[in-house]
């Protein structure tokens, strides 16, 4: 790790003050990925702004139909909450599947959508639930927002505020953990909003995306049987060491089956 | 015996002080004005080095020092050699490279250490480590032993002129291919078995300070002894009398075998620390023991067995390649050879073997002892024959094994080998009958109404424990309040030696396990004949050595009784803390206070109970067991699911239950995780691809099983202890075990082997590959 200047900003403003007055400054919120790529000297920003003493940016709430999460709140928070349970039973059950307890204590909403990891589990709830990502400076679509392997749609300095989940009738999530680091290799979020179904697919390729053939076959009938012979193509998937893309492409299917029969 | 004697379930006493993070490991310490080093390492797999430039390193913040070859050889430090020995059949030995401390002139693997620099802080010598020079001319290389054997393959040792230092074979093969030709069933397996990267939990670490007044450099590493260690370092590369360094190796967090050696990074920095006359602290980072401990395992075997009509194997052949890394470790040749060959054809009695070994050079860090060391691999090959042999005969799993099985004891192996006892086919039948064999089908029927793919494995296994050095220094010494401290030449690096030793001490003399404390890795207290602790030996060989001690300790201390009781001596017994004479007693304790008074003792004798044993074996011994795993497959995404796993364990005198089912537990656990996940890769480019814990996959909790563990207890009879070893069995059950039920269980989609690592995609194109023509 090298050396940096360390910055704890009280507020939202005083951070956003910050990031945008140093040379190379850079955010930091649960460091579980942040702090790895610093060991390994593969980032070594000028200063680090910690997000931790931002009250504003904690916290879970209800505002009429859509469920709100600060981007400071950690993967066990959105787990254990009662709002989440109640209102969107599928994202906290999507919380309490990443990584172990550790990094569920730590790591937050806002860092993993903004890192866009392609195996983070959050993207997959981000577009499968049409969720609207708020920051200092806009309101982000979902289907805007993630863009390729680690990069989004967020502007240098900009901070995300907040997640706003929209209530859908009935959703679930289901994730096929990487045999090695426990991400996903293929997650699946379906959601049913009266005659709309999105399905949100994570870990398959560089950033999430709307698997369109599942929706279109699941609008007309909700059933895991009716996307039995839907099939997703490897074209353009991932493959590492473990997973090829294939195999990926067979799991979108079986995990988007799991997750209707659950919903 | 007694109530903390030997077989009695003792809780770890070691446990509350190293879970409350009060262990001391070599990072916890530090010496005033220490430098911190760090390693420059080459990123290439194969490239000669056409210069080396430190001027941008010297000059960055707080570097004192970067020392490269150049400085080594000026100062004459040698190579590192392999000791290993081996000849070919008509006699010429084995070619073995020289290992330079620091790379010269070519570096040979991703990792390999170039430079090492000294820094104020561990963050400045990293970052100076980043700012050095090196030229590089990079040239092809090759990772893994198939390859490396091509006529066009990259050769790492010119001269030597190909990748293969010794084509190594036990004896001519053509009475096993007589015998192999008139043979009425013939089955054949081909195994890859995969590398593993050891990963203790504390990364290799050194400190070394030099002592100017006292001439004396203190080591502290992370060893499995340090004895050795101190030997090495001391008289080869630093020209000192051995005494002149002190090895401390007090905590360990993990050793598996990959402790033993002299790293080439102790040795620099012990050379370091003599160089600069003060202190040189190194850790290395995750990613450095990825790169640089040495690895085990990877075997390529090609094995073929023939049997009778009657199911009985009449001829074995095994023609396996071990990929030794780019150079040779100090057991490396060994692991197949000697690791595997001491038990080799394992539980079974082969009249006809015929075993080929070639070791191969490749562009990867070397391979060496891993927790089994060549046993794991042996023992699988042979459960995997087996199988098939089922297959072949017809034979139900479990009756083609027990007519195979070895009953008559002593038996003398074919590589000359000699296993005291067991009862292979009792522990086996105790396993059937504990995991419920015979019923199996009715689950597996079950299953299949589920959706879920249902199998049974068995496998036998053997082990040898001991290790090649045949002794070992342990002394006890009993204070004037009758409390006891053992000196141990074992060294516990999360074995539980300290509670054993403990419980011993209890046994023979009946000093409560509280009062009885352990010394260990230390080379200037503990015994000069220490040796160490691996292949599974502690119990043996440091249990041997202490129950000796203990028993110089009674017969000076029934002296001191009978004096003291103004008895004759031969009256005197001595039973759970007391002597007795007639109607008179007195307890170890007063008779510890009188044998340090010289007032008290009989006269010439010297006062003091304080004696040691350096024990000998007649020796190894010959742990056994039987493991059975049953497993559920998702077919829809090729997920296992371990359902049961019963392991029947001979590992002779069980000293303390507690322990030995936790060797077992860790065992099975590091079994697993071969079989299922582990898998050090290199891609053809000799990069290292699976270099940290996202791509390589560690053993969770998810993926060990449940064991239900029982004993099969065959006293050891060439021991006086009778104990067997108890570290590796886990590692040589569970690989069998499990891929034998992941075949079972695919068996009507007729799949006959998956490789390791078994990972949900490879099961899912098994089930797939045989469902396609169908
Ligand atoms: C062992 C391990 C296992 C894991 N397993 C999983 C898993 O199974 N599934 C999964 O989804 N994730 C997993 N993670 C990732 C983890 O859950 C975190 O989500 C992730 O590390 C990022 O969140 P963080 O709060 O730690 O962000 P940080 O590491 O602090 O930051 C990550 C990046 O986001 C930026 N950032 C942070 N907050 C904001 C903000 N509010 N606005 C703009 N930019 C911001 C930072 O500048 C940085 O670039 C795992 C991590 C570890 C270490």
């Amino acid at each position: 790790m090298r050396n940096f200047d360390y910055h704890a900003p009280a507020s939202l403003d005083a951070a956003v003050a910050l990031i945008g007055d140093k040379e190379d400054g850079k955010l930091i919120a649960g460091g579980m990925t942040l702090l790895p790529t610093l060991k390994q000297r593969l980032a070594a920003p000028s200063d680090l702004i910690d997000l931790a003493g931002v009250a504003e940016l904690k916290g879970i709430k209800r505002e009429g139909d859509e469920i709100v999460i600060g981007a400071m709140t950690c993967h066990a928070d959105v787990a254990a909450s009662d709002v989440v349970k109640s209102a969107i039973p599928a994202l906290a059950s999507l919380a309490g599947v990443i990584g172990d307890p550790a990094v569920r204590h730590r790591g937050t909403i806002g860092g993993s959508i903004a890192n866009a990891d392609p195996a983070a589990d959050y993207p997959g709830a981000v577009v499968g639930l049409n969720a609207k990502i708020v920051t200092n400076k806009r309101v982000i679509a979902a289907d805007d927002y993630f863009i390729d392997l680690f990069e989004t749609a967020l502007e240098q300095g900009e901070i995300i505020t907040s997640v706003r989940f929209p209530i859908p009738e009935r959703a679930a999530y289901q994730k096929f953990r990487h045999p090695a680091s426990g991400y996903a290799v293929v997650g699946v979020m379906v959601a049913k909003f009266g005659a709309d179904v999105r399905v949100g697919v994570t870990g398959a390729a560089g950033s999430a995306f709307r698997a369109s053939d599942f929706e279109a076959a699941l609008s007309e009938n909700f059933s895991a049987d009716a996307i039995k012979g839907v099939k997703m193509s490897p074209d353009g998937l991932l493959s590492d060491i473990h997973c090829t893309n294939e195999y990926r492409a067979h799991l979108v299917g079986v995990m988007a089956r799991r997750a209707v029969a659950e919903a | 015996m007694g109530q903390f004697g030997i077989g009695q379930p003792l809780r770890r006493k070691e446990d509350p002080r190293l879970l409350r993070g009060e262990g001391r490991y070599t990072d916890d310490v530090n010496v005033d004005g220490q430098l911190w080093a760090a390693f420059y390492r080459s990123p290439h797999p194969h490239a000669d080095i056409l210069s080396i430039d430190p001027a941008p390193a010297r000059a960055a913040p707080g570097v004192a020092a970067v020392f490269t070859i150049a400085d080594l050889d000026a100062d004459g430090v040698p190579d590192m050699p392999c000791e290993v020995e081996l000849s070919d059949l008509s006699g010429r030995p084995m070619w073995k490279p020289m290992r330079p401390i620091l790379a010269r002139g070519r570096v040979r693997f991703v990792g390999e250490c170039v430079a090492i620099v000294l820094a104020a802080t561990q963050a400045q010598a990293r970052e100076a480590a980043e700012l050095l020079k090196v030229e590089y001319a990079p040239l092809p290389a090759v990772a893994d032993s198939e390859s490396a054997l091509a006529a066009d393959a990259p050769v790492l040792w010119e001269a030597l002129g190909s990748n293969v230092p010794v084509h190594w074979q036990n004896q001519d093969s053509a009475p096993v291919d007589a015998a192999m030709a008139a043979a009425a069933h013939r089955v054949r397996v081909r195994i890859v078995n995969n590398r593993l990267v050891p990963s203790p939990m504390e990364p290799k670490a050194a400190l070394a300070a030099w002592d100017a007044q006292a001439a004396k450099l203190t080591l502290w590493a992370p060893t499995q002894g340090g004895r050795r260690i101190q030997a090495n370092i001391a008289k080869r590369y630093l020209r000192l009398e051995q005494d002149q360094l002190r090895v401390i190796s007090q905590d360990v967090g993990g050793g598996f075998g990959m402790r033993g050696q002299t790293y080439p990074e102790f040795v620099a920095v012990a050379w370091a620390a003599k160089q600069i006359g003060g202190a040189v602290k190194w850790r290395a980072d995750r990613t450095e023991t990825f790169f640089s401990d040495y690895h085990g395992r990877d075997q390529v075997n090609e094995a073929e067995m023939g049997l009778d009509s009657d199911g009985r194997m009449v001829a074995l052949k095994i023609v396996t390649l071990v990929n030794l890394g780019a150079y040779m470790a100090e057991n490396g040749p060994r692991m197949p050879i000697e690791g595997g060959g001491r038990i080799i054809p394992c539980c079974y009695h082969a009249p006809q073997f015929h075993f080929s070994v070639k070791p191969v050079f490749t562009n990867t860090v070397s391979t060496d002892t891993y927790r089994g060391a060549g046993r794991p691999e042996a023992n699988f090959l042979m459960e995997r024959l087996m199988d098939e042999a089922a297959r072949a005969t017809g034979l139900p799993r479990e009756e083609v094994r027990r007519r195979n099985y070895i009953t008559q004891f002593p038996y003398r192996t074919p590589m000359g080998y000699v296993i005291d006892s067991g009862e292979f086919a009792r522990g086996m039948d105790d396993a059937l009958r504990m995991a419920e064999w015979s019923t199996f089908e009715e689950r597996r029927t079950e299953a299949r109404a589920r959706g879920r793919l249902r199998g049974i494995g068995v496998a036998a296994f053997i082990e040898a424990a001991g290790g090649r050095a045949p002794t070992e220094d342990m002394r006890v010494r009993v204070d004037a309040e009758g409390a006891v401290t053992v000196f141990s030449g074992s060294h516990a690096h999360g074995q539980g030696h300290d509670t054993v030793f403990s419980q011993l001490v209890n046994e023979f003399l009946g000093v409560d396990p509280d009062r009885v404390r352990l010394v260990q890795g230390d080379t200037d207290v503990t015994p000069r004949g220490s040796i160490g602790t691996f292949g599974s030996r502690s119990s043996m060989m440091g249990g041997g050595g202490l129950k000796a001690s203990c028993e110089k300790i009674v017969a000076k201390a029934t002296l001191v009784a009978a004096h003291l009781m103004q008895a004759e001596p031969a009256a005197v017994r001595f039973e759970t803390g007391v002597f007795r004479a007639g109607a008179s007693e007195t307890t170890f304790s007063e008779v510890a206070a009188a044998a340090w008074d010289a007032r008290r003792i009989p006269e010439g004798m010297t006062p003091g109970l304080d004696e040691s044993c350096l024990f000998q074996r007649e020796a190894e011994n010959f742990p056994n067991g039987c493991h059975v795993c049953e497993v559920e497959i998702d077919p829809d995404t090729g997920t296992p699911e371990i359902v049961r796993y019963v392991a029947i364990d001979d590992c002779g005198v069980v000293l303390n239950p507690l322990i030995v089912h936790g060797q077992v537990y860790g065992g099975v656990a590091q079994g697993l995780g071969q079989a299922m996940v582990e898998n050090a890769l290199y891609d053809a480019d000799g990069q290292l691809v699976s270099a940290t814990y996202m791509d390589y996959g560690m053993p969770r909790a998810h993926h060990m099983a449940h064991v239900e563990a029982g004993f099969n207890t065959t006293p050891c009879r060439t021991n006086p202890l009778g104990v067997k070893g108890a570290g590796e069995a886990g590692a040589c059950g569970a690989p069998p075990a499990f891929i034998g039920a992941l075949v079972d269980a695919l068996r009507d989609h007729g799949v006959t082997h998956i490789d390791m690592p078994a990972t949900p995609e490879k099961i899912w194109r098994a089930i797939n590959r045989a469902n396609a023509p169908a």
